[in-house]
């Protein structure tokens, strides 16, 4: 198999706006106080971007530093990495949407990408009509989409309103038709920004099938996503980027999905802290989550399964609301969820009557319960049957701990088992002779 | 850097690179993209003809009203001449030819702030979003064009003295050259207004000026004589002299005057492709 792809020294550069600053005005005013040797007005602060001083040079950001990727015929790779590692960046670059600073792509054959469906779908004109139009803009010509017409009014499953206009759609089908234009494109090459986290459920499983018979026909695709199962279950090859560089390139897609998931910050650990003050409610504000052991402290490395190990939960309450939910979900290293936890779990007798202001819920996480493994923990908050506080999911406030050792007192169990958990149940034994 | 490049062979259909050179413009692609012309040109034409019956009439109410304004203001307050064409008719024939090329500047120079939201998520040719909106334009045209040529006949049977000349028959090379002109200042603005943002609120006023250094309002031969040298620098000066001068049958317009407008309007075209192409790359960078 040949390289259908051919990524070379990329790099990308945006500027932190020190020259030009969008308006006429703004650049005589900078000017002006040049003249007068004054501070410009105008120049930027980034304090967002201090951080990262490997990336910034003077007034320069470098997105991507010095990429180099072969995707070869028929690879489905998928490429993940926090916010703001350079996927999208990468993505746009692929797309034609902006221009690298340096270095180049080749590619071979055609190219399609699906940053957004529906991409300059006009209310007024008919389903029919964008489809028309759509198409024209992804790069078919005018027959193509008369050929491929039925197949993708049939696909969509608007069949009865064709002839009405969008702006008369529920998002739903709108969503639908949307994709189905991009999923009859039939590129050599496909490259998806997450258009999968669109529709019901349904709907995403069709897009999924989809996107797997594109792969399984041979095709090249390049995808983006945050969901890792799905990353899992498409992928044949995957890449990490972190901060502007791929850190990671494996043909073994599980090994790089767990290395995100337990690595999703340099400082991934015991202890998440609010810093900048988000997730904000009245009802419930997280300002930490950790994990500590008997001793209070946070546990740092791994620990043993007959170690205690507390949640600690501390927020912000503001209002008092009956139907605050507070709890957590545990996802091993697999992603699976192996169970999740709330504060109201008991007897209605036994909830601590909350007060306003600072708080801490805490609880201990069941010794002897998990197997030896990395574990993520999220953090859960809801207004019983009215709202998610924080939804599941999606970026949670977490925390990583590891098990290893401890499993049992027993001589003959000091190994890993195979299983999800491995609890020590208390045998019992009698002679029925 | 490129010591390490792995790959040497030229079987890749699509090499994406910086953009280096000034020189660097696609056509073939556009040419590849001319469905898409098409499909903006219906979708336009499609909004607008489900528009309520005020948007068409629109077109027809504001030449007329315009056309009236300027024959009170400029005809009977300051008595400009008007080369004894009657009034209506030149402030017509003026405001016809203006509005075309008004509009289409004012569309064309706001092509990237109208569009980000789509040049940000697909890729296409970006030249043929002001090639269709000069297009499109050319359905208002015609609007305010068969209306002039009913005000046209009514005078002409009326015994009114405008003659037709067979300059009519060059009508058509008058609007490609108009729309070549509006496509080209326009795209041209819009460049520079990725940079300066606030260039789109003068945009009305520079418009403004522009129509009051053409002959819509007044006769070329009003013009000073030391000063029509540069006046004629002005392209859209010919562009509206010629098509007085194909229906009335006056003009002070030369043959070398039309040679050098049409060299001017080639010109702004030019520096505006190659303007255009150079910041639609990284366009998406600066908003």
């Amino acid at each position: 198999m040949s390289a259908v792809i051919s990524i070379e020294n990329l790099w990308k550069e945006y500027r932190l706006g020190v020259i030009g600053h969008g308006t006429l005005t703004h650049d005589l005013q900078s000017w002006f106080a040049r003249v007068r040797k004054k501070e410009d007005p105008n120049a930027k602060i980034s304090p967002a971007l201090t951080a990262e001083k490997s990336r910034v040079d003077g007034d320069r950001f470098w997105a991507l530093q010095d990429v180099n990727l072969q995707v070869k015929d028929g690879e489905v790779l998928g490429i993940i990495g926090k916010n703001g590692a350079g996927k999208s960046t990468m993505l746009k670059i692929l797309s034609r949407v902006t221009a690298p600073s340096r270095g180049c792509i080749k590619v071979k054959g055609r190219l399609a990408s699906l940053l957004e469906v529906g991409t300059g779908f006009h209310p007024e004109l008919t389903g029919r009509e964008n489809i028309f139009l759509n198409g024209a803009m992804l790069g078919m010509s005018k027959n193509e989409v008369k050929r491929k017409l039925e197949q993708i009014i049939t696909f969509s499953g608007v069949e009865q309103h064709i002839d009405t206009p969008v702006k008369r759609y529920s998002s739903g089908m709108y969503v639908r038709l949307a994709f189905s234009v991009s999923a009859h494109l039939e590129p050599e090459i496909l490259v998806v920004d997450e258009v999968l986290a669109v529709g019901d459920a349904d709907f995403q499983k069709r897009c999924l099938g989809k996107l797997g018979e594109v792969a399984s026909e041979g095709r090249t695709v390049l995808i983006v996503s945050h969901r890792m199962n799905s990353i899992e279950m498409l992928c044949s090859r995957a890449i990490l980027l972190d901060k502007g560089r791929i850190t990671r390139d494996s043909n073994d897609v599980h090994s790089v999905v767990n290395e995100y998931m337990f690595d999703k910050d340099n400082d991934s650990s015991s202890v998440w802290l609010n810093r900048d003050n988000s997730y904000f409610h009245l009802n419930f504000q997280p300002l930490k989550l950790s994990l500590t052991g008997e001793d209070g402290l946070p546990i740092s490395g791994s620990v043993k399964n007959n170690s205690t190990v507390i949640v600690n939960i501390d927020a912000v309450i503001t209002e008092k609301d009956i139907a605050l939910q507070v709890g957590y979900a545990l996802y091993n290293e697999d992603g699976n969820l192996l169970y999740s936890s709330f504060f109201t779990d008991q007897d209605q007798t036994s909830w601590p009557s909350i007060t306003t202001g600072l708080s801490r819920f805490f609880s201990e996480i069941p010794k002897r319960l998990l197997n030896e493994g990395k574990y993520k923990l999220e953090l859960l908050s809801a207004l019983y049957h009215r709202e998610w506080i924080i939804k599941p999911g999606k970026n949670c406030p977490s925390v990583v701990f590891e098990i290893k050792g401890g499993l049992s007192d027993s001589v003959y169990w000091t190994e890993r088992r195979q299983g999800e958990v491995a609890p020590v149940i208390k045998w019992n034994y009698e002679s029925l002779s | 850097m490129t010591d390490h490049v792995q790959s040497t062979s030229s079987d890749w259909d699509m090499v994406i690179k910086p953009k280096t050179g000034w020189f660097d413009i696609n056509l073939g692609e556009l040419w590849r993209y001319r469905d898409l012309i098409g499909m903006f040109v219906k979708r336009d034409f499609v909004t607008f003809y489900k528009q309520t019956i005020l948007g068409p009439l629109w077109y027809i109410i504001q030449p007329l009203f315009t056309t009236i304004v300027f024959t009170i203001i400029f005809g009977k307050v300051a008595k400009i001449p008007t080369d004894s064409i009657p009034p209506f008719l030149f402030f017509m024939a003026g405001n016809v030819m203006w509005s075309y090329f008004g509009t289409s500047l004012q569309m064309t120079s706001d092509t990237f702030n109208t569009n980000a939201q789509i040049f940000g998520k697909v890729y296409f040719p970006r030249l043929t979003v002001p090639i269709s909106v000069v297009i499109i334009n050319m359905l208002q045209f015609s609007i305010q064009f068969l209306l002039f040529l009913g005000f046209y006949s009514y005078f002409f049977w009326k015994g009114a003295p405008v003659k037709p000349t067979y300059w009519i028959a060059a009508l058509p090379v008058l609007i490609v050259q108009m729309a070549l002109l509006g496509l080209g200042t326009g795209i041209l603005i819009s460049s520079l207004t990725t940079k300066y943002k606030d260039l789109r609120f003068a945009m009305g006023f520079l418009i403004q000026l522009w129509m009051y250094a053409t002959p819509v309002v007044y006769p070329l031969t009003q013009v000073p004589e030391w000063l029509r040298s540069y006046y004629l620098l002005n392209p859209m000066v010919a562009i509206v002299e010629s098509f007085r001068l194909a229906f009335f049958g006056v003009s002070a317009i030369a043959f070398q005057n039309v040679v050098l407008s049409w060299s001017i309007t080639l010109l702004l075209l030019f520096v505006g492709i190659v303007l255009f192409s150079r910041i639609e790359k990284t366009f998406m960078d600066t908003v």
